[in-house]
């Protein structure tokens, strides 16, 4: 069977305010997702949502047909999140902080750290303490954790905030070689993000 | 294929991260200890300096300067992970919560309590303690301290999430620090009458390993609901 995530009937309320209702989102190998709408609208809400760490007011997430609150353990081993607050230790450099991560999370195979931060233009930096990088090197940190696992699922919450053109051109090839290898993503971001290959779909909240 | 991380690597991975990190933000690390010290020669110069008063609350004082120092210390435990977002990732992670958790709390014991264990003697010997009865009183506060930290790891999974949760915090937390107060300072009282403090150690004992089971679990859901 192949593996997809389904959303249905999601409903979410946030401070008396209906954010969404009747959202259904179904999701396949190589494909991706690009949620967009205006500030506020949710969408950092829904991939909370869609990752599990905030339960629906209605509706339920599938993973494999199954409801990812009955087997968090084997929808998490599959997904890798990004979110807003990126969730790199300042006081440790890029190397430390993906070890520390490779040790709580799977990984690939033969995995060399130092050259997936080569991958990300990290290379010169992986030595110095995160908190003395710019803004746009601690979320490429956040993107050379994406790296180093096997995930299928990757959800990704504004990627590209703080990145430079050519860094954005980084991350949008790291998505279309994902999504091209048979890997699904949803991502929110503002601007129009062109993918190689794969589908891009497009998701509008109100 | 993927390599799938064994628990005891993700335990001591964080416990390894944990103290590295403690040990490059020490100043941090030193606002309890400095407080502890603080409060407890200052009981001298406010109250009496006569030696058998001091002898007699030496034990009561030091028990109390460490349970308020822990309280300070508390809320650093999941502050900054919760700030940058690395407890979410720990969330997601394939690691059970519950032994992130531990790892967590022993590391911030390592950094916070401990230090108050291993100046315990100087001030010991400032109240007038008994200097052979010193290793009784490092080995209550051994078995007090990192009880606290389960303890209180509890209210700070649950005030984590808060703006301005420090209060509630104290008020969740402080009525379940009165056992481990009540018999951890009564250790030395006993054995400075005289008298074998077995039976208070035993419950102080007891209360470590109870905390120590169950105060991660209630952590972890509690910090399932602090990241909603």
């Amino acid at each position: 069977m192949s593996a997809s995530l389904e959303a249905q009937n999601l409903q979410c309320i946030r401070d008396f305010r209906m954010l969404f209702s009747c959202l259904n989102l179904q999701l396949q190998n190589g494909e991706a997702v690009q949620v967009q709408g205006p500030n506020g609208a949710g969408k950092t809400t829904l991939l909370r949502i869609l990752c599990g760490l905030r339960s629906p007011d209605e509706g339920k997430i599938l993973w494999k047909g199954r409801d990812i609150a009955e087997d968090r353990a084997e929808f998490q081993a599959t997904l890798a999140y990004v979110g807003h607050a990126h969730g790199i230790k300042g006081d440790l450099t890029p190397l430390e902080n993906l070890r520390f991560w490779s040790t709580i999370h799977p990984v690939k195979q033969d995995l060399i750290i130092s050259e997936v931060l080569q991958a990300v233009g990290l290379g010169a930096y992986e030595n110095i303490l995160s908190r003395r990088l710019s803004a746009g090197q601690r979320r490429r940190v956040a993107i050379a954790r994406l790296l180093i696992t096997d995930a299928r699922l990757w959800i990704l919450d504004e990627p590209f905030t703080a990145i430079d053109t050519e860094g954005i051109r980084m991350i949008e090839k790291v998505i279309s070689q994902h999504v091209e290898q048979g890997g699904m993503a949803v991502l929110t971001s503002h601007q129009p993000v062109t993918l190689d290959c794969g589908m891009l779909r497009t998701l509008r909240l109100q | 294929m993927s390599i799938q991380p064994g628990l005891a690597k993700g335990f001591f991975a964080l416990l390894h991260r944990d103290l590295v990190l403690g040990i490059r933000h020490r100043h941090e690390l030193l606002n309890p200890l400095l407080f502890f010290v603080i409060v407890v020669t200052l009981f001298p110069l406010g109250i009496t300096p006569e030696a058998s008063i001091l002898k007699a609350i030496g034990p009561g004082v030091i028990w109390i300067a460490a349970l308020l120092a822990t309280m300070l210390g508390l809320d650093h435990l999941f502050r900054a992970d919760f700030d940058d977002g690395s407890l979410e990732q720990m969330l997601l992670s394939t690691q059970p919560i519950p032994i992130l958790v531990l790892g967590k709390v022993l590391a911030h014991w390592c950094i916070t309590g401990l230090p108050l264990v291993l100046v315990s003697p100087l001030l010991a010997i400032f109240l007038n303690i008994p200097p052979d009865l010193i290793p009784t009183l490092m080995l209550s506060l051994i078995i007090g301290t990192p009880t606290l930290s389960f303890i209180g790891a509890i209210g700070v999974g649950l005030t984590v999430g808060l703006r301005g949760g420090g209060m509630l915090l104290s008020l969740l937390v402080l009525p379940l620090y009165v056992p481990v107060l009540i018999f951890g300072a009564s250790i030395v009282q006993t054995a400075i009458g005289g008298m074998n403090p077995a039976g208070q150690f035993y419950v102080l004992g007891a209360l470590l390993v109870f905390s120590m089971t169950l105060s991660p679990l209630a952590t972890a859901a509690a910090l399932r609901i602090a990241v909603h």
